[in-house]
């Protein structure tokens, strides 16, 4: 049953909404998919940003409507889709702003690391610049982005199996270059399986 | 939480269909392409519809071709593709530019290209919810009867904000659109069956911020086609804004060099938008720069008489958040820049 078939993380998702619901509105109020952050609700912040067909979208901006036929991931889909392609572990992106402390009350999180694994599915190794332009549509209002930078930093380094340069700021006991989750057809530097970082 | 007023959502796979919900659901119909300007006019109640036309399902109005010498690109191409496309980049280069800078990278993997070149006027009295609308007692373009911005003003002045606008006016881009008449319409002497018509973009719009086209909301731009343009043809888009990202243009200037095989200039134009509701061009570019060969000192004598004479025809109104005397002052600056990029 439902009016829509939407198609989210890989599954088919039939839902009731009214036309005027957006995409936001129909994940956080029928799906209970509520990973998706709604900020402004008018397209300013980025906290809405979910993956449409791989690219980064503003989910308070997208008719609900007008999303079908599209494969949308939101930020709950993203460990699944690491595990099933054969990795351990949280998505690297997950795992890697969890380990540099990018966050401090974690309401931009979801959209920049959809925003951070777009640019990574594109890109193998984007240069700084090219990541400060890809997270240029996600406020973040607490961090002052330096950690956010360097953990998609973490993020690619680890997932080409490279060393990686221990920051000034890191407390000298974190786990760095220790990774907890291993990239599917890539050296990883460590294969500790664990749900640490899972999105509830 | 901004909630959405209620509409039926009609989502057409073919323009022929688009057409015929937007005629049969009368006056209030909109078309949505991307939404990220008219939804949150929705939200924000400046726009009523209960009607929208979703544009999405609509294959064959996305993409970039070559027609014969026309380069010809969808207006559901989404801005992100307009801006990486190298077709665009080597006919078009200041269109390429001015897609890559519209808003933040969501809204240009989401907003497209016929969406940007409809986009609504801006001002600082209007793109407001409709609390803090309220609480002005509204203005002239929805709602109420005072303009904010002039004093006693009879017509809004809310600024053309569209990036992609200004370098589709040097490149003398044309829009087709298609319509079709409403029973209404058709009472009342309107012909019968789909028409097309092409409107060179600087004949699009009028000054009246209201609602700035000389085309109906019932009409449907279907194609967006740039003519082909010298081997010389250099173009420049620079855009003033506070932050690197996401903001709208405080100002925006198009430049538009053609250079002959001896490297002087043939073709010269500047367009600037964000001044008023509709683009100004600046006339004395060709006056002034059309002969000169850059590099020369005839050529530096000219420009900065150029930006000179710009700055009064180029007037900066507080339509739009920001300082005004230095969106004023930026636009010698960003007219020099964008000559200089060009060459
Ligand atoms: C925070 C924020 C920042 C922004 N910054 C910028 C900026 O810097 N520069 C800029 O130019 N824009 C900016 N925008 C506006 C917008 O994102 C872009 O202009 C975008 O290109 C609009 O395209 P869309 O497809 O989303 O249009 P929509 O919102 O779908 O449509 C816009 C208008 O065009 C009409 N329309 C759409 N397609 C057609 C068609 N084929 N035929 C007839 N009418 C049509 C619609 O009915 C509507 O009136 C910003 C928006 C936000 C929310
Ligand atoms: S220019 Fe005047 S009438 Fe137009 S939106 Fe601004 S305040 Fe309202
Ligand atoms: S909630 Fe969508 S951009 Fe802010
Ligand atoms: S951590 Fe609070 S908004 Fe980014």
């Amino acid at each position: 049953m439902g009016n829509l078939n939407l198609k989210i993380n890989g599954d088919h998702h039939p839902v009731d909404a009214p036309d005027h619901w957006t995409l936001l509105e129909v994940l956080r109020y029928r799906l209970d998919l509520t990973g998706s952050k709604q900020g402004c609700d008018k397209g300013d912040c980025g906290a809405c940003t979910v993956l449409v067909d791989g690219k980064p979208e503003l989910a308070c901006l997208l008719l609900a409507g007008a999303s079908e036929g599209r494969e949308i991931t939101t930020i709950e889909g993203l460990m699944p889709a690491h595990r099933a392609a054969g990795g351990t572990g949280a998505d690297p992106v997950q795992d890697a702003f969890d380990r540099a402390g990018a966050l401090q009350c974690g309401f931009c999180q979801p959209g920049m690391m959809l925003s951070t694994r777009a640019l990574l599915n594109e890109e193998e190794r984007p240069s700084r610049e090219r990541i400060r332009e890809a997270l240029s549509g996600n406020l973040c209002r607490c961090t002052g982005y330096t950690q956010i930078i360097q953990a998609v930093e973490l993020a690619i380094h680890e997932t080409c199996g490279e060393p990686v340069e221990h920051p000034a700021w890191a407390p000298d006991q974190a786990p760095w270059g220790d990774a907890v989750s291993t990239v599917p057809g890539r050296k990883g530097t460590g294969s500790s399986d664990t749900t640490q970082g899972e999105q509830a | 939480m901004l909630r959405l007023p209620t509409f039926e959502l009609h989502k057409p796979t073919t323009v022929a269909a688009a057409l015929e919900a937007a005629a049969a659901s009368g006056p209030a119909t909109r078309f949505v392409a991307g939404g990220t300007d008219l939804l949150p006019n929705l939200k924000h109640e400046m726009i009523e519809a209960d009607h929208l036309v979703s544009l999405a399902g609509i294959e064959s109005l996305r993409g970039i071709r070559l027609d014969g010498d026309d380069l010809v690109i969808g207006p559901m191409t989404s801005l992100t593709d307009v801006a990486s496309s190298e077709l665009v980049q080597e006919r078009a280069p200041a269109l390429a530019q001015a897609a890559g800078v519209v808003a933040g990278p969501q809204h240009r993997n989401q907003g497209t290209l016929g969406g940007n070149v409809m986009l609504d006027t801006r001002c600082q009295w209007i793109n407001q919810s409709y609390f803090w609308r309220s609480a002005l007692g509204f203005c002239l373009k929805k709602d109420g009867t005072e303009c904010h911005v002039i004093e006693g003003g009879k017509r809004c002045v809310a600024a053309v904000s569209n990036d992609s606008i200004a370098p589709l006016y040097t490149v003398g881009a044309k829009l087709v659109f298609q319509s079709l008449a409403t029973p209404e319409m058709i009472a009342a002497g309107a012909p019968e069956g789909v028409q097309t018509r092409p409107v060179p973009v600087d004949a699009l719009f009028k000054a009246d911020g209201a609602y700035n086209k000389k085309v109906g909301l019932q009409e449907l731009l279907t194609e967006i086609r740039i003519p082909a343009l010298p081997a010389g043809h250099r173009g420049s888009y620079q855009k003033l804004r506070l932050r690197g990202s996401i903001d709208f243009p405080q100002l925006g200037i198009a430049a538009r060099l053609d250079l002959d095989e001896a490297g002087v200039i043939v073709h010269a134009d500047v367009v600037a938008i964000v001044v008023a509701a509709r683009p100004v061009r600046v006339k004395k570019a060709p006056d002034q720069l059309v002969g000169q060969t850059p590099g020369t000192p005839g050529f530096e004598a000219a420009l900065a008489e150029l930006c000179d004479l710009a700055t009064r025809s180029v007037k900066a109104l507080p339509n739009i958040p920001g300082d005004t005397e230095w969106r004023q002052r930026m636009v010698p600056v960003l007219i020099e820049d964008a000559i200089r990029a060009c060459v």
